[in-house]
């Protein structure tokens, strides 16, 4: 669907999505990186549990949202890759909340 | 030429009911709404549906709000029924949450007058921290407790506001948008508004502009000194459902979105943000559920509530003019079925009841 211009990929960073390993241009987003991976859905919504996938590549749908290094519902638009970056697809809600701890950190 | 039995001039939450509910009295209505220019507290409500603290001092006001709420459960059947969406209402009791012993104590006291002036209809439990903890988990240690009313609620009110829209439409009502009233004359017993390009003739009107109403008042001789106050929202990311009952601050909602909110701001007809207040807004939050400090925050807004001076709302029918008739409220959700079920019915009988009478606007009357 999409198609590398321009320079050809020379330095990359390797990055590990739902377990396998890319090789990511360094400067690039995740969301760029999955796009042209082929991968077209890296979330489900919270409501209606449908696959989505990167929209507006400028930090403002808020549809590409993945989760990096176990931090949930990052803009994968908004992020470059980073060398051992590790990224999973975000299903539905974030966990964050108070039931594991009593008050300290919930952030499961 | 429009002509109609009755026209509404507003479409917000106000506007959008009582135009819903004149349409099911079999009424030819016309509901004229300025467009998105317009400053639409509708849009940037909370979703409270509240009735603790409501009324004190007033007992026709804590009345109104109770019976209101009662008709909720109504309201939110007929709308999804007929808009074919659910509106996320849920009644399960609402918490105002007290950081410190003195919001405590105030809170105590003012609860216990609300029950006294009501002669015990309004319910509710102070909790202390440790019985509030049951209710809601993740409470910070700056929480001494809070008000628990059974009577409390939440809904969600874009759909509602959607809902009313459609289901006013369902009814064979006739909506005019893009059509800001200009004014208003009053012509042999019916009513001549410049709407837009369109003139529309009305054998009854409705003001329920909001803000406008401050403007278009006086075109039929009714005086409402209705003037904004902002309150601002923080919208979190959507969390895994931990709220299950809303707190006057802090909501999560169906979705699992978090609502933050609840400031008060002199600023005029002035509808941003600012950082500070968000900045208050959010610390007030995170000292209840200090949690939610790790949730980010996705969106802000602001939007201007329609006060007036002693907090109530205004329900008249003009002296000068009758067959025009008034509503400004700032508390449109929790109202919403008072809109919807009731003022259409004393409007279409063209009378307000004596019950009503405390909300008149000439309470403002300077003598």
């Amino acid at each position: 669907m999409f198609t590398k211009i321009g320079a050809p990929d020379g330095d990359c960073v390797k990055v590990i999505f739902e377990g396998k390993e890319v090789a990511a241009p360094r400067g690039q987003t995740v969301a760029s990186v999955l796009l042209a991976e082929g991968i077209r859905s890296c979330r489900t919504t919270p409501v209606s549990g449908e696959p989505r996938g990167p929209f507006c590549m400028m930090g403002v749908c808020f549809e590409c949202l993945v989760v990096i290094d176990g931090e949930p519902n990052q803009q994968a638009c908004m992020t470059f890759v980073r060398e051992g970056m590790l990224i999973k697809r975000q299903h539905g809600v974030a966990h964050i909340g108070p039931e594991d701890t009593a008050e300290q950190d919930p952030l499961e | 030429m429009l002509n109609c039995d009755a026209a509404v001039v507003g479409g917000g939450m106000v506007g959008a009911a009582i135009a819903y509910g004149l349409a099911d009295l079999q009424l030819d209505t016309v509901l004229i709404d300025e467009g998105d220019v317009a400053f639409r507290a509708a849009r940037g409500n909370f979703g409270l549906v509240w009735v603790q603290g409501k009324g004190v001092g007033c007992q026709a006001y804590a009345s109104l709000t109770r019976r209101s709420a009662d008709n909720w459960p109504k309201l939110s059947e007929e709308v999804g029924a007929l808009a074919g969406l659910d509106i996320g209402y849920s009644r399960q009791g609402g918490v105002h949450v007290c950081l410190g012993h003195e919001e405590f104590s105030e809170r105590s006291i003012l609860m216990k007058q609300l029950q006294v002036e009501t002669k015990g209809q309004f319910q509710y439990e102070m909790l202390d921290h440790r019985a509030l903890s049951e209710l809601l988990p993740g409470l910070g240690k700056d929480v001494a407790g809070g008000s628990f009313s059974p009577l409390d609620g939440h809904a969600n009110p874009l759909f509602l506001l959607r809902g009313l829209h459609t289901g006013f439409r369902r009814r064979a009502g006739r909506s005019l948008i893009n059509a800001p009233v200009r004014s208003i004359r009053p012509r042999a017993g019916e009513f001549d508004l410049d709407a837009g390009n369109e003139t529309v003739r009305a054998k009854k009107i409705v003001l329920a502009a909001g803000l406008a109403n401050a403007k278009l008042g006086p075109d039929v001789g009714l005086r409402l000194p209705v003037y904004p106050q902002r309150g601002q929202i923080l919208v979190s990311e959507k969390l895994r459902s931990f709220l299950p009952i809303p707190t006057l601050h802090v909501r999560q909602t169906t979705e699992g979105s978090v609502l933050m909110g609840d400031s008060h701001e002199d600023v005029g007809f002035d509808d941003g943000t600012r950082p500070d207040i968000m900045a208050e807004i959010a610390r007030r939050a995170t000292r209840a559920f200090p949690f939610l400090g790790r949730a980010r925050v996705v969106r802000a807004w602001g939007a201007l509530r329609v006060m007036t001076p002693d907090g109530m709302p205004i329900y008249d029918q003009s002296k000068s003019c009758p067959g025009a008739f008034c509503a400004s409220a700032h508390s449109g959700i929790t109202l919403a079925p008072i809109h919807a079920f009731d003022l259409p019915r004393w409007i279409a009988e063209g009378a307000l009841p004596r019950e009503v009478g405390a909300f008149g606007a000439g309470r403002f009357r300077v003598h």
